[in-house]
């Protein structure tokens, strides 16, 4: 655990307490249960809010704490920890980033005090395939008249059923997949043109595919500058990827707590299991990962903190390693609690569907291990 | 002791850099590697100089206490330090056991008399020590150890063998582990000071796969050792033994990370070398892609492990007692170490086959033999299994087998 201070541990504090008295993992259960149109529970979200939760990264001028990317992961850890379902992680990080990144003021007063007080949920649109590529862009963005027409689909949209505000990315220029001549645009959910449909995932989350149709925005709706959005997209995926860490993590550190429990209890042969040393040393070798991911996503949220030049680097670093434990631990979760853990009644499928989910999410292992190398120059 | 504020630092700083600046040879700039060349008698002028130099300072133990030799310099005051030197090559020229394990240890446990006679030394690299802990029989299992120890009246005999004694054959004194009771196993331990030179110690030393002999056999015949060299209470070794050997392996942990940058690609991370080795392609990635990806996942594992330990002095600083993440360090960082040789050995291909002679570089015969060499990190300073038992039982909590509660 890095080092916090009296206002950051009381923050922890706060979310622990909430989370395991009023968001344990049977609330996730009875929300994926219920088949909740959003895919979380609004009056759940409301409370998060209540709590200041969704304005950590936002300045105070507009509704926020300005409490930093490190604050914000260490309540992402207590949500990834019982796998509470939310927007917090799409709309009051990777949303609200964007904005506080790219926006002009008559933008950020627009939308970030929305996205403080949790009345709107605002995501990003960025992805179009099989996988996280975000400079392969096909969604384009004509001009017509002093504005922009925007045509084309997004899928994997994050909380895309509840999102009032899509930051989407689109094609002004260039080539499919270069980096120039991409744009980012604030496009609200309820613009003509605009259609979106429920992706029902194994992690039950809420999701999206995301069609524009001849979308019309004016120039107020770019963020940025036309054609230069590689760099604020960049960067503000880096604080989305950043800030899904600490959620993995949190999800890894409570799915190898259970494991850890079960070994302690359940008896075979006359004794516990964990007793077995074949059960020991995964476990030890779990616990060493687990110590090694989290020195990774503090360094990389504090890198956030402190605008280190080093971000991008230690963001996919973070990414593809506490992405590694989280697989390696929620197999391991399945496999320890035996027949069990194979059982729907049980949580470790819980925790082993939503950890692929977020692994895939921003970017998976191959690609920030591949992002990672390119940064250093090899 | 507290730790000095900001302007105090500045002021150590200075006078760091100043007597760093008179003192350092330049000639041995860079060259720590010396320190490895254990047993080589031709050290020359500069070398002693250096050595002498910083002996007397006390800065090759900075934060041990002035009066057995040592720095008396706080926490912040050794980092400086640390950094002052680092910023012009320069490196501690007082190393070995007794400074990294026997010298903390004593400290701890010793008596005034014994910390005044043998602390001193160590501050001055005037005394080698060697360790005298696993036996052909007691390794992993080292509280089976049997080397006899009897009460004579006004000394100690000691008979029997120890093995994988690091550097015994050049060693003027041995910390040894000895049985002193042989009817209870742990509480039955003692730890001896012994004299190499002392009548009836014979070292050998062991020929290893690397083809070099860093280990001994050790054998105590009848072996007469003074009173005074026992520390701490008789049958008390095996407390004064666990905290020693977390001494050696924060040391085998730490040395399995290297992704320092340097000029030449043998010292800095695997990658700049697979690019001189494999090639790159016309976008300047590695050219072989499966090769590609396993660097990069050991140079994230590697980073990880550094920030780890990074993590780690941060929060001892702030924390009392030690953190739950000093008992990963040793596995965490001796499979980064490991990892590391197997990938150079890998990337150097033909030239990674090398034993000696013509045909290949230095450097590509000295990642051969660091290959084999590494292969002790996970064995010596107890196994990385014996890890794994460690961090099962003490973090865990996790319960002994029922066929072992009695071992």
């Amino acid at each position: 655990m890095a080092v916090l201070t009296e206002e950051q541990t009381l923050l922890r504090d706060a979310a622990r307490a909430w989370t395991q008295e009023k968001s344990p993992v049977s609330a996730f259960r009875k929300v994926r249960d219920s088949a909740a149109p959003l895919g979380y529970d609004p009056a759940a979200y409301a409370e998060m809010a209540e709590m200041g939760w969704t304005g950590v990264i936002i300045p105070e001028a507009h509704g926020g704490s300005e409490f930093g990317y490190l604050s914000l992961g260490l309540v992402l850890e207590e949500l990834g920890r019982t796998l509470t379902a939310s927007p917090i992680l799409a709309s009051a990080l990777a949303g609200a980033s964007a904005i506080v990144l790219g926006g002009s003021d008559v933008q950020q007063g627009a939308w970030l005090p929305k996205i403080a007080s949790g009345e709107l949920v605002a995501t990003l649109a960025v992805d179009e395939g099989a996988h996280h590529r975000p400079n392969v862009v096909g969604v384009t963005a004509t001009k017509h008249g002093a504005g922009y027409k925007i045509s084309g689909t997004k899928t994997f949209v994050l909380e895309g059923m509840a999102a009032g505000l899509f930051v989407v990315s689109a094609r002004t220029g260039g080539a499919k997949d270069a980096t120039d001549g991409i744009s980012l645009f604030l496009v609200a959910a309820d613009a003509p043109g605009v259609s979106r449909k429920a992706l029902h995932l194994a992690d039950s989350r809420g999701a999206a595919v995301v069609t524009f149709d001849n979308v019309e925005v004016g120039a107020a709706a770019l963020l940025g500058a036309e054609g230069k959005g590689w760099d604020l997209l960049e960067k503000t995926l880096d604080r989305a990827r950043a800030g899904l860490t600490a959620e993995m993590l949190g999800t890894a550190l409570q799915a190898f707590d259970t494991t850890l429990d079960y070994l302690k209890t359940r008896v075979q042969f006359g004794q516990v299991i964990g007793s077995f040393q074949a059960l020991q040393h995964r476990a030890a070798k779990m616990f060493t990962d687990l110590e090694l991911a989290r020195s990774c996503v503090e360094a990389a949220l504090a890198a956030i903190d402190n605008d280190s030049p080093d971000v991008p680097e230690l963001v996919s670093l973070a990414k593809a390693k506490v992405g590694d434990t989280l697989h390696l631990v929620s197999n391991e979760m399945v496999q320890m609690h035996g027949g069990i853990g194979m059982t729907d009644a049980h949580d470790a499928g819980l925790y082993l569907k939503r950890a692929r989910a977020a692994e895939a999410t921003y970017g998976g292992q191959a690609y920030h291990r591949d992002r990672y190398a390119r940064l250093q120059g090899y | 002791m507290a730790d000095f504020g900001a302007d105090d630092l500045d002021g150590f700083r200075a006078e760091a850099r100043d007597w760093l600046a008179a003192n350092f040879p330049p000639a041995l700039k860079g060259r720590a590697g010396l320190m490895m060349a254990e047993g080589a008698t031709s050290r020359n002028g500069d070398f002693q100089a250096w050595t002498k130099a910083m002996g007397e300072k006390g800065w090759g133990t900075p934060t041990w206490p002035k009066a057995y030799g040592g720095g008396g310099l706080s926490a912040a005051q050794a980092r400086v330090l640390q950094k002052e030197m680092s910023a012009i090559g320069a490196w501690s020229p007082i190393g070995g056991m007794g400074v990294m394990m026997f010298g903390p240890t004593l400290l701890e446990y010793g008596n005034e008399a014994q910390k005044q006679r043998h602390i001193p030394p160590i501050t001055r690299a005037e005394i080698r020590w060697c360790q005298g802990f696993s036996e052909p029989g007691a390794g992993s299992d080292l509280a089976s150890l049997q080397t006899k120890c009897e009460d004579k009246g006004d000394h100690w005999l000691v008979n029997g063998q120890k093995i994988w004694t690091s550097g015994a054959q050049w060693a003027d004194w041995c910390f040894c582990l000895v049985r002193t009771d042989t009817t209870k196993k742990h509480e039955g331990i003692s730890f001896l000071l012994i004299d190499m030179r002392t009548p009836g110690v014979e070292t050998r030393p062991i020929k290893l796969i690397s083809g070099n002999s860093p280990f001994c056999e050790t054998f105590f015949t009848d072996v007469k050792v003074p009173k005074e060299n026992l520390v701490g209470p008789l049958g008390g070794g095996w407390t004064i033994a666990k905290r020693l050997l977390q001494h050696e392996r924060g040391g085998i942990a730490g040395g399995g990370s290297s992704t320092s940058v340097g000029s030449n690609p043998f010292n800095g991370p695997v990658s700049g070398l697979a690019k001189t080795y494999v090639g790159v392609d016309e976008a300047g990635r590695i050219a072989d892609p499966d090769i590609r990806s396993r660097v990069t996942t050991h140079e994230i594992e590697a980073r990880a492990f550094q920030m780890t330990a990074m993590r780690a002095m941060a929060e001892a600083k702030t924390n009392s007692g030690p953190s739950a993440i000093s008992s990963i360090m040793k596995n965490a960082g001796t499979r980064v170490g490991q990892d590391r040789h197997e990938l150079i050995l890998e990337i150097l291909g033909h030239q990674g086959l090398g034993w000696e002679g013509e045909g290949f570089k230095a450097d590509e015969l000295g990642a051969v033999r660091g290959w084999l060499g590494g292969k002790a990190f996970t064995i010596y300073g107890g196994s990385a299994e014996v890890q794994n038992n460690i961090i099962s039982k003490r973090i865990l909590d996790l319960p002994d087998p029922l066929s072992a509660k009695n071992a």
